[in-house]
């Protein structure tokens, strides 16, 4: 279980203080499969970070499966159980995409393993595993990389940061299925900030996180609902107006 | 006979624990230790400097040479100039590479001059490793001069590398392109301490359609101090591309001085030169896989030497 308590975040803009996450509280339970929506600058990947300690916490505290963590390193959490899939996938010259998924494992597990972790993301492996970790990649082809270094690590509570950013509409429609498997299979809990309908609608729960607070927070069937009428409601409008 | 630690600076350098297959010589402390001759290549000693002759026949296929140079006496300083005749239609692998220990007060400094005469349509891949150790207060020192002159439709690949020990290194690398040649270079180099490093590379596309290819990639830590100069001239219709791409760390130096020269309206010479730190993101991302700072810097390093 994830409890994060009293979060703040604040930086230091042109001699002004923003509150990114403002007094948040939310409790993450284990084994469920959640998404966190909002709209864009509400603070989702900010909260992100926060967990995986890539950014630090102004104030507030965080205690994950009863352990507090607030004061723990990037790597401390990553051992502790958190791995990250980030919105934009770094670059590694020189390291090839067997050795991103062999440091993932944290062992010098086979060539044949390494390909089934691709294989779940839609990749033919054996295209892929010699290949540099680079710009010759593509988008799409360098986020499915990222997402497989998170599900080789097979933690606890995994987080996705809009995986669906910055990719194309037929990559997209792979990315989901690949979603729509790892809410199957995985075990821990899944944590995925995204915007769309169909990831969304496979979530056990919702979270709408807006101006650096939780704004709703329930099982999807309750939430999606009131978010998708929300969408209409602009569209009627918008109809209206032209 | 080799001792113990000329031994490992032989593993260090040409990855070799035994006697290699095919030809050698084998250089210790400025005297021939070792050779062997095959029927293809032939080695002999210079008799008016310090050096050998390599003598490859026309048509040698799948056979390789290796002459590395190991020195483990304090104070030493040797020029050696060693020529390659390659003939035709040859496809061969040259394994060279010097090591030193020096546990003495004295610099060791080994300088070796390699001529490469490359014949028409014969590859070459050319591997030379520098490799420097001991505690001593005395530096180790490494010039090499390359000059390599290429044949219509030759091929050279070369390797350059010089990751741990050496203090100084001035390397000078000079090619001449004939017809329809190709060089390809890769450099890895990283300097540590208070050493310096300076590469030059000096290629001339004089043959129509030569093209070459010159990648450095480095790491200069702590206080050392890394200089490259890659030029290429154009003479005729041709593909040049240098590319120096380089991570600093500490308080290190790095200079990188790209050259184009086209003298024809046909030649297209590209260069690119990048110098930077290690990416924060590269180092959050592999620690958010469980990694500490200090092996996600050592994986990212070791990955871009490679």
């Amino acid at each position: 279980m994830l409890e994060l308590k009293d979060l703040t975040y604040q930086v230091e803009e042109n001699n002004e203080t923003l509150t990114i996450i403002d007094h948040l509280d939310l409790t993450i339970d284990d084994g469920k499969f959640i998404v966190i929506t909002g709209p864009n600058g509400g603070g989702k990947s900010t909260l992100a970070k926060l967990i995986m300690g890539v950014k630090e916490l102004t104030s507030g505290q965080m205690i994950f499966d009863g352990e507090d963590i607030t004061e723990c390193s990037i790597t401390d959490r990553a051992r502790k159980g958190i791995s990250f899939a980030f919105q934009q996938p770094v670059h590694f010259k020189g390291i090839k995409v067997l050795d991103l998924l062999r440091l993932a494992t944290g062992e010098n597990i086979s060539v044949a393993a390494a390909c089934e972790y691709l294989s779940k993301v839609g990749l033919c492996a054996k295209e892929y595993i010699d290949r540099e970790v680079n710009s010759s990649l593509s988008g799409g082809e360098l986020k499915r990389i990222e997402i497989a270094t998170v599900l080789a690590r097979g933690t606890k509570f995994s987080i996705f940061d809009e995986p669906e950013a910055g990719i194309d509409i037929w990559s997209f429609q792979n990315l989901i299925q690949v979603f729509e498997n790892i809410r199957k299979t995985v075990k821990g809990t899944v944590l995925i900030i995204s915007h769309q309908e169909r990831i969304l609608n496979i979530a056990d729960e919702i979270i709408v996180i807006e101006d650096g607070k939780v704004k709703k927070h329930g099982p999807k069937d309750e939430i999606l609902p009131e978010l998708l009428g929300t969408a209409d409601a602009v569209n009627r409008a918008c109809s209206k107006m032209s | 006979m080799l001792d113990n630690i000329q031994k490992q600076l032989l593993k260090e350098v040409v990855d070799l624990y035994k006697m290699p297959k095919g030809a050698y010589n084998i250089r210790a402390n400025g005297e021939k230790a070792a050779r062997n001759t095959t029927e293809n290549i032939d080695i002999v000693t210079k008799e008016d400097k310090p050096g050998i002759d390599i003598i490859i026949k026309d048509g040698t296929k799948n056979e390789s040479v290796h002459i590395p140079v190991v020195l483990s006496e304090s104070g030493l300083k040797e020029t050696v100039y060693n020529d390659f005749y390659i003939g035709e239609d040859c496809d061969v692998v040259i394994v060279a590479g010097c090591g030193i220990s020096n546990c003495g007060t004295h610099d060791s400094e080994h300088d070796g001059v390699h001529r490469f005469f490359v014949g028409k349509n014969s590859k070459i891949r050319y591997v030379e490793k520098h490799y420097g150790e001991g505690d001593g207060s005395g530096k180790r020192i490494l010039n090499p001069v390359t000059e390599v002159y290429q044949k219509e439709n030759s091929y050279v690949d070369m390797e350059m590398v010089q990751i741990k020990g050496v203090d100084s290194t001035h390397r000078i690398t000079k090619a001449e392109l004939g017809e329809g040649a190709t060089m390809i270079v890769h450099e890895r180099l990283m300097t540590h301490g208070e050493q310096k490093a300076t590469s030059v590379y000096e290629v001339e596309l004089n043959g129509e359609g030569s093209s070459t290819d010159v990648i450095s990639r480095s790491v200069a830590k702590d206080s050392s101090e890394q200089i490259f100069e890659a030029a290429i001239i154009g003479n005729t219709v041709c593909n040049g591309h240098a590319e120096c791409d380089a991570i600093i760390m500490d308080n290190a130096h790095v200079v990188a001085v790209p050259k184009l020269d086209a003298r024809n309206v046909d030649a297209a010479l590209i260069h690119e030169a990048a110098i930077g730190k290690i990416a924060g993101e590269q180092l959050i991302k592999l620690m958010s896989l469980g990694l500490t700072e200090k092996e996600a810097e050592e994986q990212i390093i070791g990955g871009f030497l490679r």
